[in-house]
């Protein structure tokens, strides 16, 4: 799932550099899921979650890309969203993953909250390497 | 021919010629902006450019982001600002200047020199024509950040509900400078009115993510702080759903469905209170 399931539209792709493109990669990330027919919950989830990924690679990553597109892995459809930095990076996954954790100021729930949102979520990072997250969400 | 030569050739025709030059660059450029500029206006400020681009020319030859061309760029700056306040588009601005070289090309000799001399002057208005381009650009990005600054203000009017009580619509993408400007109109607002109840309505916001929930949590605690309660309305279906999955807890903050149901709660809290007065 790190990569684009064969079959989908094709990717867009836009700068995730200041807070502004938060609201930006919102916007795309609604559109996608109107496209796909995504649920009235199930698009506000995954805007949420993109939201929350888009202000990490913000914060934390220093400025990455996000690219997206309508995935379609046979009679599935769904919406296919990849964040990516090379920024500090995540030394501790786990950690990163818990509830209630931050480094910084934040609940610590964007990216525990964001994983609980999508249907499948794929987090690849290491110190120093920067960060990687991918997440899609199905059609029900 | 060298530049300076060059230089001098045009100035000399540019001399000969001034007042049927400028009056026919006024003529072009006014049938350009079709009348949505005065000719007197037009006239007075291409005079002044045509003599200032004559005296940079005299002075130091055709380099136009050279020293000499200051004065000239300063008038393409003002020219440049007055056309993307009025509304002209890029290219009816920068016509301005690239319709002088209509006015020149019938006047050419056909000599050699001549036609040189032409190009070279032809490369210093395309230069000066792009010049006002982006000086339009830049006043046009002024113009849309002065607006999006009032627009935050517009958009997060706090009104008086009831005696006591004050609430804040909230509508569209919530960023942080945006709920930062919520959160001190609303705290002031509640001096101001001498409130004790606030409520914030969330109807029109289509997404709640963590960090709008940590400023609408501490504009709560604000408020408190100051001893009035705060109640959050119009949680839709989907929102509340996104923000249980994501593990926002509200804890004791009153939440409610909809402005009145939280309007009510509000006046029934203040007459439990016996609260006939407000903050102060
Ligand atoms: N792209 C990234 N690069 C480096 N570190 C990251 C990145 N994304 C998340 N992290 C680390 O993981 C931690 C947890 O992220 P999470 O989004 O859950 O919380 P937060 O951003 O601190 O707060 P919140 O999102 O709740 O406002 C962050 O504090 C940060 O240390
Ligand atoms: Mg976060």
């Amino acid at each position: 799932m790190t990569s684009v399931p064969v079959g989908s539209d094709p990717v867009q792709e836009v700068g995730i550099v200041a807070s502004g493109d938060v609201v930006k990669a919102r916007q795309i990330i609604r559109t996608l899921a109107q496209q796909s027919r995504l649920s009235l919950v199930d698009q506000t989830k995954l805007v949420t979650a993109a939201s929350e990924l888009a202000r990490n690679t913000v914060v934390y990553g220093g400025g990455g890309t996000m690219r997206a597109c309508v995935a379609r892995d046979g009679a599935k459809v769904g919406v296919w969203v990849q964040f990516t930095d090379q920024g500090q990076g995540i030394p501790d996954l786990e950690l990163a993953l818990t509830d209630g954790w931050s480094s910084g100021k934040g609940m610590g729930l964007g990216l525990s909250g964001a994983r609980r949102l999508v249907d499948e979520f794929d987090l690849r990072s290491a110190a120093g390497e920067g960060t990687t997250v991918t997440v899609v969400k199905w059609v029900r | 021919m060298a530049g300076a030569d060059m230089a001098q050739r045009l100035v000399q025709l540019l001399t000969d010629q001034r007042d049927a030059f400028v009056e026919q660059w006024v003529d072009t450029v006014v049938r350009s902006l079709r009348g949505r500029i005065t000719e007197a206006e037009l006239r007075r400020e291409l005079t002044e450019l045509y003599g200032a681009v004559l005296e940079a020319l005299a002075s130091g030859g055709l380099a136009p982001r050279a020293e000499h061309f200051a004065e000239v760029r300063s008038l393409l700056v003002e020219l440049s600002r007055n056309r993307a306040r009025q509304g002209f588009s890029p290219t009816e601005t920068a016509i301005s200047v690239f319709s002088l070289k209509e006015v020149l090309e019938p006047v050419l000799s056909g000599e050699n020199d001549d036609i040189r001399a032409y190009l070279q002057f032809s490369r210093l208005l395309d230069d000066l024509g792009l010049f006002t381009v982006e000086e339009h650009g830049r006043t046009r990005e002024e113009i849309i950040s002065v607006q999006a600054e009032q627009l935050l203000e517009l958009s997060t009017p706090v009104v008086k509900l009831w005696d006591g009580v004050v609430g804040v619509p909230l509508v569209g993408t919530l960023d942080s400078a945006r709920t930062q400007v919520v959160m001190e109109k609303l705290l002031q607002s509640l001096i101001d009115s001498n409130s004790t109840h606030a409520i914030i309505d969330i109807t029109g916001v289509p997404a709640v993510d963590t960090q709008v929930a940590q400023h609408l949590l501490k504009t709560v605690v604000a408020a408190r702080m100051m001893g009035a309660e705060c109640t959050i309305s119009g949680i839709r279906p989907q929102i509340a759903q996104t923000i249980v999955t994501l593990g926002i807890e509200f804890g004791d903050i009153p939440t409610k469905a909809t402005l009145s149901d939280a309007l009510r709660h509000a006046l029934a809290q203040r007459a439990a209170a016996g609260q006939a007065g407000g903050l102060l």
